[in-house]
């Protein structure tokens, strides 16, 4: 028999309300405010009082331009060359307080190729927030494939009955429940110069011909050594998702395959691959949007260095907010990044709907 | 050439043996059905002929060839699964050619080969469905179109129909039996349902406890039951039993009595029935049936069950042994009321008293 607490109407609110309100005060509201900030200029502190300003917290963000620059030219008309490199006016000319080019105000070069004898330049309003978007994007589109194959290989690999499977089921999940933060500074001696770990390990592997690397101190490595720990620590998550998929799928129907004479790949092609199915478009939407909101390895380990290289949209989004006190530039990034991942789920459901 | 024998197959997980030494002999072309209560190992002897199942004991010859060490693929069998096991992502056609596909037959094979499986089981307009839009029945006739596709030497059915309902398990047992007749090869088929092993199977194999209790064809098992289980297991409502004593025995009859029975001579063929002492005599329902007055046995009508085509009434004898009476007709019997009860002496059953299940 239910009790009259269980039936009641207020009684039930008043039990949802802790939930709801603690969602409602670190999530819904928030997500609003972010929004509301966004068209501002607001400020962590300060004395001046907020104005709406639209959305030129977007542009500044987002303001990009394209430019040509033409060498420098002598009399004749001749690019100018010295030192067997052609020389250019300087790009400040343009774009500061040069009434003849007003889109390229207070733009910086992003990056810039040869052309011919000219130099084509592409300019960012924020140079940073673009190097952040594009190292979000790269490691998203390296860690979504790379996480989710790695976490079913593994899954295929401890989904069988053999002694002791538990033990490495264990094993492998084991980096999900540590913390990402303690894993992070594990990481950054592994990733140590000189005689870190992982230097070491190399240079015993290859009897001292290995050149120690400062792995997260060098631009072309930082991202990388970023993205290889974020797969391992995550794999094991997803493994277990992919594990729960392959439970699933009926025993029976592996062994009318077994019987029809079907091989260990023609099983996981016919019978495997296409019962995991929802679990495939989970995993993708959930390792994709964790990807986005990559922040505690870089706050640890590399807080955006060097030279950028590891800059990453939260880590933007919480440097500005608090870092420079600029909530609404903050807030800006958080909503951009909503709109992006909105966008990509939306588009991954779309791609991997249900074909009648 | 596709006869199955069994010689001495054991079957034990860890310390538990499920099949305790089993021989059975299938004949090419026969349609052989395990029976048995729940839990008896009639799955796992099938599953050992398939090749799902290690044996842990005995040999399994197909077509003359000892194929324990042989792998499911190789051994010339195809299997129906009571859950039909077909590809929910595929159409039916997709389904039906897997064996082609999985062996990477041309397009056109495929095609014609699943025309005639389709044609076959009659499903020609379902060939570009979805499992998913498909009836039970419909579905298990796409799991026996896969398996006719590999013109496999022998059948294994493990109770395909036990998910259907009455009617259509009526439809799809005719469908198998035709099929059986059509293809003319080897079937084995495990089911629980009696009906199904008294209509289709050429000979009948009863299991209990991982053991054989008795092989024959249906008529064998039912008029002739070697022992007390299979007695009680082929035929519905199952047989009578009431304690006996014996009077006197001559070379094929004897005499026997009790307070509940009045004497009468009982036809004996059975082993371990002796000139005097306790015996079990059996009764189908049918066999009985009322009389006016006299008769071997007396009671009183606590229940009747009138079914239209036959009346079941469950009668009490004196000192409450209940019995039951099944007559082909539409009868009306009052609760109480006294009813004497005869039954052609030939067909009675003497068992030995104590009768073990056979144990071998
Ligand atoms: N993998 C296993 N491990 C241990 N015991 C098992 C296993 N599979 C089956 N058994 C046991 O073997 C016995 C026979 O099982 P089986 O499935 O062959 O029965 P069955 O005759 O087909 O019954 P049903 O009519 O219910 O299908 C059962 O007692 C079961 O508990
Ligand atoms: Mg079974």
């Amino acid at each position: 028999m239910a009790s009259k607490l269980t039936r009641s109407n207020r009684a039930g609110w008043l039990m949802a309300l802790p939930g709801v309100g603690l969602i409602a005060t670190f999530i819904i509201v928030p997500f609003f405010l972010a929004f509301g900030f966004s068209l501002t200029n607001q400020r962590l502190a300060s004395p001046n009082p907020t104005e709406y300003v639209g959305f030129e917290n977007y542009s500044d963000l987002l303001g990009m331009a394209f430019f040509t620059l033409e060498p420098e030219r002598d009399e004749a008309g001749n690019a100018v060359v010295e030192d067997g490199e052609i020389q250019y006016p300087r790009l400040r000319k343009f774009t500061r307080n040069n009434p003849d080019y007003p889109n390229l105000q207070g733009k910086r070069e992003w990056f810039s190729w040869q052309s011919g004898e000219n130099r084509k330049v592409v300019l960012a309003s924020d140079v940073v927030f673009m190097k952040a978007l594009v190292n979000t994007v790269t490691f998203v589109l390296v860690v979504a494939p790379l996480q989710s194959a790695l976490a079913l290989g593994l899954a295929l690999l401890i989904n069988q009955k053999l002694r002791g499977i538990s033990l490495f089921r264990a094993i492998y999940f084991m980096p999900v429940v540590v913390s990402i933060v303690v894993v992070s500074l594990l990481w950054k001696f592994i990733y140590s110069p000189g005689d870190g770990l992982l230097n070491n390990l190399l240079s015993g592997l290859t009897f001292g011909l290995w050149q120690p690397l400062d792995w997260l101190g060098n631009p072309s490595t930082a991202l990388g050594s970023i993205i290889l720990m974020s797969v391992w620590q995550g794999v094991g998550f997803h493994m277990v998702i992919w594990l729960a998929g392959l439970q699933t799928i009926s025993p029976t129907l592996y062994e009318a395959a077994e019987i029809e004479g079907s091989s260990k790949w023609q099983t996981f092609r016919y019978v495997t691959w296409p019962g995991l199915r929802n679990t495939a478009v989970l995993i993708l939407i959930v390792i994709t949007m964790q990807a986005f909101a990559l922040y505690a390895q870089i706050d640890v380990m590399t807080s955006g260095g060097p030279l950028d290289s590891t800059q990453v949209l939260v880590f933007q989004a919480v440097e500005r907010g608090y870092g420079k006190q600029d909530i609404s530039g903050g807030s800006t990034i958080s909503v951009l990044l909503f709109l992006i991942v909105l966008a990509i789920s939306l588009l991954q459901r779309w791609l991997t709907r249900e074909r009648t | 050439m596709a006869d199955v024998m069994l010689k001495g197959i054991k079957k034990s997980y860890g310390p538990v043996d499920v099949i305790k030494g089993v021989d059975i002999e299938i004949k090419d072309g026969e349609f052989v059905v395990f029976v048995g209560p729940s839990g008896c190992g009639k799955s796992t002897l099938l599953r050992m002929i398939a090749g799902l199942e290690d044996i842990s004991g005995g040999s399994l010859e197909i077509g003359g060839t000892v194929v324990n060490d042989i792998p499911a693929s190789q051994r010339g069998i195809a299997m129906v699964f009571q859950s039909y096991a077909i590809f929910p992502h595929m159409t039916v056609r997709e389904n039906v050619a897997f064996g082609l596909t999985i062996a990477g037959a041309s397009k056109a094979e495929k095609e014609e080969k699943v025309a005639e499986a389709a044609r076959i089981l009659q499903m020609e307009h379902l060939l570009d469905r979805r499992p998913s839009q498909l009836s039970g029945g419909q579905r298990q006739r796409v799991a026996i179109g896969r398996a006719i596709v590999r013109k496999p030497e022998v059948f294994l059915f493990d109770e395909p129909l036990s998910n259907l309902d009455a009617a259509l398990r009526l439809d799809m047992r005719i469908e198998i039996g035709k099929l059986h007749k059509s293809l003319g090869a080897t079937m084995v088929y495990v089911t629980h349902d009696q009906v199904e092993a008294m209509t289709l199977a050429d000979k009948i194999v009863v299991l209990k406890d991982g053991y054989v209790q008795q092989v024959g064809a249906p008529m064998d098992l039912y008029h002739r039951p070697e022992n007390l289980f299979v007695a009680g297991f082929i035929g519905a409502p199952s047989m009578n039993f009431l304690p006996v004593d014996i009077v006197s025995r001559d070379a094929d009859s004897a005499h026997v009595q009790s307070s509940l029975v009045t004497q009468f001579a009982a036809p004996v063929w059975r082993e371990g029935i002796g000139a005097s002492g306790a015996a079990t005599l059996g009764i189908r329902p049918q066999d009985l049936h009322p009389v006016d007055s006299g008769g071997i046995l007396t009671g009183n009508v606590t229940l009747a069950e009138r079914l239209g085509i036959e009346t079941v009434v469950d009668v009490a004898l004196s000192d409450g042994t209940r019995i039951l009476c099944s007559m082909a007709e539409d009868r009306v019997f009052e609760p109480g009321q006294e009813i004497h009860l005869d039954f052609d002496p030939a067909r009675a059953h003497l068992f030995a008293q104590d009768p073990q299940a056979k144990a071998a």
